[in-house]
């Protein structure tokens, strides 16, 4: 039964800081939902509360019914959650097709003994990982640089990176945390119809939170507004556009969505 | 063939060793000597690699799993091997090979075990509770056995002496070449690339799926099986051995030839590892200057090329010819 991410009434705090308060929302399997809000609203912080980096001081996470919050990170990009870093997290000493590959070790039916044996079965699932890995660098334009190192690559090759890296650990929801920063108009506009391209193909649920409203209000289906941890709307991009207490917290400031 | 090439290099340096092994009268007894140490540290510095170069752990107790692999060793030959003669056919090489191989593996698991023991809780916590504990333990080791009776099968503070001289030219290089081979195949395969990946960045390892304290303990684990593999080698070459000989200052070297050779790179790991026992050797005279020198060398090392003496790339190459 897959019912997507349902996030109830999570709260997590530092030390005096609420970081999130009660939050409530919900991705159903095959939604691409936004995740807004100015700097500090907590959108990173919800991303480490989804992947088990931080564990909700209280609050409920389950995805497609299964508890997340008693798992680690690794458990849970398991049950088929896979994330970016706002603040790039590559394996800085891997090249890129390295970088990919570490990332489909659990999918692996080979282990250690068999990396010393090297027998032909092992053999043929090596070639099979590198094969899925390069299919999905080719997507994101990352295939003439598989054997450069990661930390050689451009700003925005590094994120697209990112996504392909997620990608190889076969979710089914996808956390995309800014994507597109430091990126210029035409390079979003490619990475956005990317994204939308690997959602249908992979049939992913994406949570894409990104700070430039236009690419936004263009590619997601609902929308949901942090503020000081808290959810201050959700709904489809018009109504966000029209939402007084957004408009007030957020697009006030910014005053430039048409 | 290609893909057996590693088997193939792996097998021709086993039949090398066994070939000057043979040989080994027809060579000075001090330069094989000089050898047989050179290849002991190849075994201890690349194993120590594999956690603190290719996973990115700090351990600063080789010498105590290299001590519990000699004494585990040295007490299975002096006890157990009379024994084990008629079970295996009798006195005769064969049958000391045997028991001998098996003296290895009983102290490589004893340190195998330890090395579980003290990697499970320690690996658990981030940071650098790992070089604490291991020193820590480093002490413990020694301190323990300086402390067991003289005529027990410890031997107390002065040893174990009398332990057959067993180890040959074959028996060091073709576990050495095992271990290099061991640790080359596990890192460059996919399943080893999680090794990498924990070093660079532990959350984003968690993040992808890679059992991160799995990885940390297996290096751990495999780590110490090879230098209580080179442990025994080691007691059976000096045919003495005492709780001394273990202390955290040899720890320290092994930790000094894997920062020479370059964290993560097999290759100038080993090449530090010959580099530096031949460096020992030439430096006996002048014993105290010894850390001295190691130290500035240090310093000076990390100044110029804080990378290593090579850049880390895998030992395998694993690319596909297409
Ligand atoms: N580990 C932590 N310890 C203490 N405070 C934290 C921690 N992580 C986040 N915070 C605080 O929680 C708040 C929310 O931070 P978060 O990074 O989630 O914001 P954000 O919405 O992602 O902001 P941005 O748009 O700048 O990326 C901030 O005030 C931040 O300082
Ligand atoms: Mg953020």
């Amino acid at each position: 039964m897959s019912t997507g991410l349902e996030l109830k009434d999570v709260s997590i705090s530092f030390g005096g800081l609420k970081a999130v308060t009660d939050l409530n929302f919900s991705i159903f399997p095959g939604e691409l939902l936004g995740l807004i809000g100015p700097n500090g609203a907590g959108k990173t912080t919800v991303f480490n509360l989804i992947t088990g980096v931080y564990t909700p001081t209280s609050g409920r996470i389950s995805f497609n019914g299964d508890s997340v919050s008693s798992r680690k990170p690794e458990g849970i990009t398991r049950m088929g959650i896979a994330r970016t870093f706002q603040n790039i997290r590559l394996f800085s000493s891997l090249s890129v097709l390295d970088n990919v590959r570490a990332a489909m070790v659990m999918h692996l039916k080979h282990g250690i003994l068999h990396s010393l044996t090297r027998g032909p079965a092992f053999l043929k699932e090596e070639g099979s990982v590198e094969d899925e890995a390069m299919a999905l660098l080719d997507i994101f334009g990352l295939k003439d640089a598989c054997h450069a190192n990661a930390k050689s690559l451009n700003y925005g090759d590094q994120r697209r990176l990112e996504i392909v890296r997620a990608l190889a650990t076969r979710p089914k929801l996808l956390l995309l945390d800014e994507p597109a920063a430091g990126m210029n108009p035409s390079e979003k506009d490619d990475l956005m119809k990317l994204i939308r391209f690997i959602k249908e193909r992979y049939n992913l649920a994406v949570l894409l939170v990104e700070h430039d409203m236009k690419v936004v209000m263009g590619i997601c289906e609902r929308i949901a507004v942090l503020e000081y941890g808290r959810k201050i709307a959700e709904g489809t991009p018009k109504e966000i556009q029209s939402h007084p207490k957004v408009i007030e917290a957020y697009l006030g400031a910014a005053a430039v969505v048409d | 063939m290609k893909r057996y090439t590693t088997q193939i290099v792996l097998l021709v340096v086993v039949l090398l060793s066994l070939g000057i092994s043979v040989l080994s009268g027809k060579f000075d007894a001090y330069y094989m000597d000089i050898a047989l140490n050179v290849g002991i540290n190849i075994i201890l510095a690349v194993s120590l690699n594999l956690v603190n170069g290719h996973t990115g752990q700090f351990s600063l107790g080789h010498a105590a799993f290299m001590a519990v692999g000699a004494y585990g060793a040295s007490i299975f030959t002096l006890e157990m091997s009379a024994r084990l003669m008629p079970l295996l056919g009798g006195p005769g090489s064969f049958a000391t090979g045997v028991a001998f191989l098996l003296a290895l593996l009983v102290g490589g698991l004893c340190a195998a075990v330890c090395g579980w023991l003290v990697g499970m809780p320690s690996l658990r916590l981030r940071g650098d509770y790992l070089a604490i504990v291991t020193l820590g333990f480093n002490e413990i080791v020694r301190v323990i056995l300086q402390n067991t009776s003289g005529d027990g099968v410890f031997g107390g503070p002065l040893g174990l002496k009398g332990i057959p001289p067993l180890t040959t030219f074959f028996w060091v290089f073709a576990i050495a070449a095992i271990c290099v081979y061991v640790v080359g195949s596990m890192v460059s395969s996919t399943y080893g690339r999680g090794f990498p990946a924990v070093r660079d960045d532990e959350i984003a390892a968690g993040s992808m799926g890679i059992n991160t304290v799995r990885y940390k303990v297996t290096a751990f684990v495999v780590g110490s099986f090879f230098a209580g593999l080179s442990g025994g080698l080691y007691a059976h070459l000096r045919t003495t051995i005492s709780p001394e000989g273990f202390n955290f200052l040899k720890s320290f070297d092994v930790v000094v030839i894997v920062i020479l050779g370059g964290m993560g790179s097999t290759a100038g790991v080993i090449i530090a590892a010959i580099v530096l026992t031949v460096l020992n050797e030439f430096l006996r005279d002048f014993e105290q200057y010894r850390m001295l020198v190691f130290s500035i060398l240090l310093i000076v090392m990390m100044i110029v090329r804080p990378q290593g003496l090579l850049p880390s790339f895998p030992i395998l190459n694993r690319k596909k010819s297409a």
